[in-house]
């Protein structure tokens, strides 16, 4: 636990020695206050107090935002070899998967609470619903750990951090985009499960304020499946042929 | 603590880049391991410290097998890496702590250890440098530093001197050498000179085997069973004779001439005798004056291009 820990706390520091932590944060609630004040369904065009805009920027943003984060965390580590001095320490690979992970979330966790006071003006505006607010920024949550998995995965496969990248979107879209756009073009069984994969149905009914208990299985599924890949791939050089 | 390998084997896909490989190594000693690129040092090292899973076979340090125990091993193994890979945005210092941190070092102590590595690494005037910033020796301190923080039983250090200065070998050295006094230490290198100056035992190996194992004296005798002396003599009037007379002795078997000089010669004496006793003699019968009589070593290079190559 405490290994787990340190190597937490190191890799947040170096997002903010690398500068891509202030790049992350200022665009993010950039993005987040523009569509949420200003632009097209702005709260003041339809007159009603609600994070509904702002949740759903936040969804594409974190998208592209995660894999950003995530594509240098094993991928560099492994092509400067500082991945070996890291293993041959009293660590295990799991708790260096789980120690970058926590720092990713724990990245995205004080992006999300900076955005609390954008919630509170809102709030002043006039009548909110304080739990689909809560459950909103849960489910920004539970997505996060799914998208950090994803791309601690795609960056333990690779030594290099674009291709790490690339794959952490492209697999990424599917959840995003693809799986729902292709349930739509089937019907029966195959329909429901691709609509089930899909990572917005999951999250719209989350951020209406009701969470259930599929959904949290869908993106506990996610986050293990992918960290349990991630350390898959890290351990390969322990395989016996 | 002592640290066995028996029938070690890394296979690469159909390479064996460790071939079968067993020595041991006792408390308080130091192994030199060395052996032509692509030998299989690098590799062995990093199946003993636990980052590498070997094909076949097994190692043991302080009878704890690194199949089952590595969390326990290394904890008690500092490892410095081939090429050195650090954190390269990080300060020295925070580094430092991470590794003691990371090693479990108790928080009461890692302050102390973290001063005493400055000391004994030369750290102090670079400490609070981003280790990107620092020269390539001063990097080369920091990995040997994060070897030690945590004051192991086991050092496994991977050409530990590789782009230090002069001063700093000898202090390296020096550190090694106390170090090993009470610790195991396995270091590869391919300065010859360093592992006579610091190693008690050589272990040579070639393409993933073992091909010498032992002290350089061992190696040695080994390597040439008889003994070879380079004698002058002043006086003597014609060579040949001189030459022809030592022939004559009973315990020499071979002379040749020193090219560059007229009165010197390399007397090359039979398996297990001493010539030196009857030179002298002859000298002495023939009243010849004997100026120098040296006798010739053999170089630990010359053993290991024997051994290496072919
Ligand atoms: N990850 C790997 N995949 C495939 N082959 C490898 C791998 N690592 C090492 N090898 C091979 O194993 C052999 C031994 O390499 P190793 O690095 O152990 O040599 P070395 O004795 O340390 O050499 P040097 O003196 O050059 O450092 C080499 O032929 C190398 O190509
Ligand atoms: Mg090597």
């Amino acid at each position: 636990m405490h290994a787990i820990w340190v190597i937490s706390k190191r890799e947040f520091n170096s997002f903010f020695d690398s500068l891509v932590s202030y790049i992350f944060i200022v665009v993010f609630l950039g993005i987040g206050g523009f569509f949420t004040w200003l632009f097209g369904s702005d709260i003041f065009l339809i007159g009603q107090a609600t994070l509904q805009p702002f949740f759903s920027i936040a969804y594409f943003t974190l998208f592209f935002f995660i894999p950003a984060l995530t594509m240098r965390m094993l991928a560099e580590e492994k092509r400067i070899g500082t991945i070996e001095l890291l293993l041959t320490k009293a660590v295990s690979d799991w708790q260096v998967i789980l120690g970058k992970f926590i720092a990713c979330l724990i990245l995205i966790s004080v992006a999300l609470a900076l955005t609390i006071p954008y919630y509170i003006t809102v709030w002043a505006i006039g009548p909110i619903d304080h739990g689909a607010v809560w459950c909103g920024y849960f489910g920004m949550i539970l997505m996060s750990m799914a998208y950090i998995a994803i791309g601690l995965f795609a960056s333990s496969i690779t030594n290099n951090q674009i291709v790490s990248f690339l794959l952490a979107l492209f697999i990424g879209v599917f959840f995003l985009i693809i799986f729902d756009v292709l349930s739509s073009s089937f019907t029966g069984t195959i329909s429901q499960i691709l609509n089930f994969l899909s990572m917005s149905s999951h999250f719209d009914s989350i951020s209406r304020g009701v969470i259930d208990s599929r959904d949290l299985i869908y993106f506990f599924s996610i986050t293990f499946l992918g960290l349990m890949l991630a350390e898959t791939s890290l351990s390969k050089r322990n395989i016996v042929e | 603590m002592s640290i066995v390998v028996n029938n070690l084997t890394k296979k690469f896909g159909a390479q064996r880049a460790v071939d079968n490989i067993s020595f041991e190594v006792k408390t308080g000693e130091i192994l030199g391991f060395l052996g032509p690129n692509g030998a299989g040092k690098t590799t062995t090292m990093k199946i003993l410290t636990c980052y590498m899973a070997p094909s076949d076979g097994d190692a043991k340090v302080n009878d704890l097998s690194i199949l089952e125990y590595q969390d326990e091993i290394k904890k008690k193994i500092g490892y410095l890496p081939e090429n050195n890979p650090l954190y390269y945005d990080m300060p020295v210092l925070e580094y430092l702590k991470f590794v003691a941190d990371l090693q479990g070092v108790p928080k009461d102590k890692i302050q102390d250890r973290i001063g005493e590595m400055v000391y004994v690494c030369g750290l102090n005037v670079e400490k609070h440098k981003k280790i990107g910033e620092l020269s390539k020796g001063f990097r080369q301190r920091v990995g040997l530093a994060q070897a030690m923080i945590h004051d192991p039983e086991i050092l496994i250090l991977d050409e530990p001197t590789t782009g230090l200065d002069p001063n700093q070998i000898v202090e390296i050295r020096k550190l090694i050498k106390e170090i090993g006094k009470h610790k195991t230490v396995i270091l590869s290198t391919h300065i010859l000179p360093e592992v006579e100056a610091t190693c008690d035992r050589i272990l040579i190996i070639n393409k993933g085997k073992i091909v010498a194992d032992g002290t350089s004296d061992m190696l040695r005798k080994r390597a040439r069973g008889e003994e070879m002396v380079r004698i002058q003599i002043k006086d003597s009037g014609n060579k040949d004779v001189v030459a022809s007379a030592l022939k004559g002795l009973d315990s020499v078997a071979v002379v040749d001439f020193v090219k560059e000089s007229n009165d010197s010669f390399y007397v090359t004496s039979k398996e297990n005798q001493n010539s030196r006793k009857d030179i002298f003699k002859l000298c002495v019968q023939k009243n010849w004056v004997l100026t120098e009589m040296t006798p010739i070593e053999t170089k630990l290079e010359d053993i290991f291009r024997e051994l290496t190559t072919n």
